[in-house]
């Protein structure tokens, strides 16, 4: 090459206006295909809960199926400090990870837990069926694992007890270890467990090397860190700090 | 090279030249994404689309990029190609992009795209480099399909994701390999692939680089 290609003013002028170029076709692809980006993660998230609550299998999320079968789920707002359904937020825009980090929309806990300290004051449930009497109830769960955080749903019969299914959607736990949360075989696992002690309402569902049988599930293999993060994350969500005020009515029978 | 056709270019790179099997470039995605036919397919189109694309738009350039800074400039070319491919996956086939996942970015790294970037693209014209991404991305690619069904027929029975051996576990015949959806295998299949394919062709063989001599001192070992 000649030498003016070598000359600093050269390389200079090349590299700002190749980054220049390269910046701008990714910021328009960016821009330009995140609406759709959202509308398939929404769906994602919404297949996710399906599938969390047994309603359809993962191979069958196509878009329409989707739609309809999240037409018979009704999203409520519950408060997490008092349990009761509100009207104060609308489920269309309420946002709760967002809100969660919102010092106006959310409260301190008392004690610290699996590294949250912060909890939004609502949060969404799921139901399926009947609002005073539903056949499942679906709860966002999220905490963290050993790298990421994990965001899931945990679904529950209607005695707010027995555990209809657990799935989590977006995590980046480490493939092949603490990444079998996704595990279709392992998650088979929970149907059926209890999440909570007999006649109280001390959370004690999770993962164990030497499961109940009852109220746990055996852990994942190589995954200490990842399958404690679950554990607590699902103990949290449950305990009477998040929603287990609402959860309790349920258990009674009937809000 | 000057004479290259645009028609040897696009063949040669399939069996002759062939990125995995001759020149063992990018092997390691070659291990991750090849499970099952259908991210194997995705993987190669998107591996075609970025090696044509970033040898297109090296050698547009390659008059006046700076030999000190080439390398970067490369990279910058390949790793905005590789965001777009990323975005437009997402958008657009969001279960195959999260089976992906870190695969579609690790492009980026794939030793194919820069080395017909740095070799060909920087000594050759815009179209005919074109023609040799996509001959090099398509090369990797059939290995990578025939790796792909090779594991995904033995390992789950299946092909693009219809059962054809019914497996023991639904009430088959077919005790599906679990190996075979581990990495490891794509070693010995790419291994026994390269082999065959020396066997057939083999002016591919490298040159012995040192020649073990015979023993001459069986007697004494005796």
């Amino acid at each position: 090459m000649s030498k003016s290609n070598d000359s600093i003013s050269k390389t200079l002028t090349v590299a700002f206006i190749l980054c220049l170029v390269c910046a701008v076709i990714v910021s328009v692809s960016a821009v330009a295909l995140k609406p759709l980006q959202n509308a398939n993660q929404e769906d994602f998230r919404r297949s996710n809960i399906l599938v969390a609550a047994g309603l359809i299998t993962a191979n069958e999320a196509t878009k329409d199926r989707i739609a309809e079968e999240f037409a018979k789920i009704q999203v409520k707002v519950v408060d997490l400090r008092t349990g009761e359904f509100t009207q104060d937020v609308s489920v269309e825009t309420y946002d709760q990870l967002r809100a969660a980090k919102d010092p106006a929309q959310s409260f301190e806990l008392d004690e610290v837990a699996i590294g949250v300290k912060r909890l939004e004051n609502y949060g969404l449930v799921y139901l399926v069926g009947d609002e005073a009497n539903p056949d499942r109830i679906i709860i966002p769960v999220r905490g963290p694992g050993l790298w990421s955080t994990l965001h899931g749903f945990l679904a529950l019969e209607g005695d707010g007890n027995t555990i209809a299914g657990m799935g989590f959607y977006d995590h980046a736990e480490t493939p092949g270890l603490g990444g079998e949360v996704d595990n279709p075989n392992w998650k088979a696992q929970w149907p059926g467990k209890k999440a909570y002690r007999e006649d109280s309402m001390q959370p004690l569902l999770g993962l164990s090397k030497n499961p109940d049988g009852v109220h746990e599930v055996d852990t994942l293999s190589g995954a200490s860190l990842t399958a404690r993060g679950v554990t607590n994350l699902l103990q949290f969500w449950v305990s009477e700090q998040a929603y287990g005020s609402f959860l309790a009515k349920f258990r009674q029978g009937g809000a | 090279m000057a004479n290259d056709t645009t028609k040897t270019v696009l063949i040669s790179p399939i069996f002759k030249n062939n990125p995995i099997a001759l020149q063992v470039l990018g092997i390691c995605s070659a291990l991750a994404v090849t499970t099952s036919m259908q991210v194997a397919v995705v993987m190669t189109i998107a591996v075609m689309f970025v090696t044509a694309f970033s040898n297109f738009f090296v050698s547009l350039i390659r008059n006046h990029i700076p030999s000190s800074i080439r390398i970067i400039v490369q990279m910058t070319i390949i790793a905005s190609l590789v965001i777009v491919v990323d975005q437009v996956l997402k958008a657009y086939a969001y279960e195959i992009s999260r089976q992906l996942s870190v695969f579609v970015g690790l492009i980026i790294t794939n030793c194919i795209v820069m080395g017909r970037a740095e070799a060909y693209a920087m000594k050759n014209g815009p179209v005919i480099s074109f023609w040799d991404g996509i001959g090099n991305g398509f090369g990797y690619g059939v290995v990578l399909m025939l790796v792909g069904a090779v594991r995904e027929i033995f390992g789950a029975g299946s092909f693009f994701g219809y059962q054809i051996l019914s497996l023991t576990k639904d009430g088959g015949w077919y005790l599906a390999n679990g190996l075979m959806l581990l990495p490891p295998s794509a070693f010995f299949i790419i291994g026994l692939l390269i082999w065959a394919l020396r066997s057939w062709q083999p002016e591919q063989n490298e040159i012995p680089e040192f020649k073990i001599t015979e023993n001459t001192k069986s007697e004494g070992a005796m």
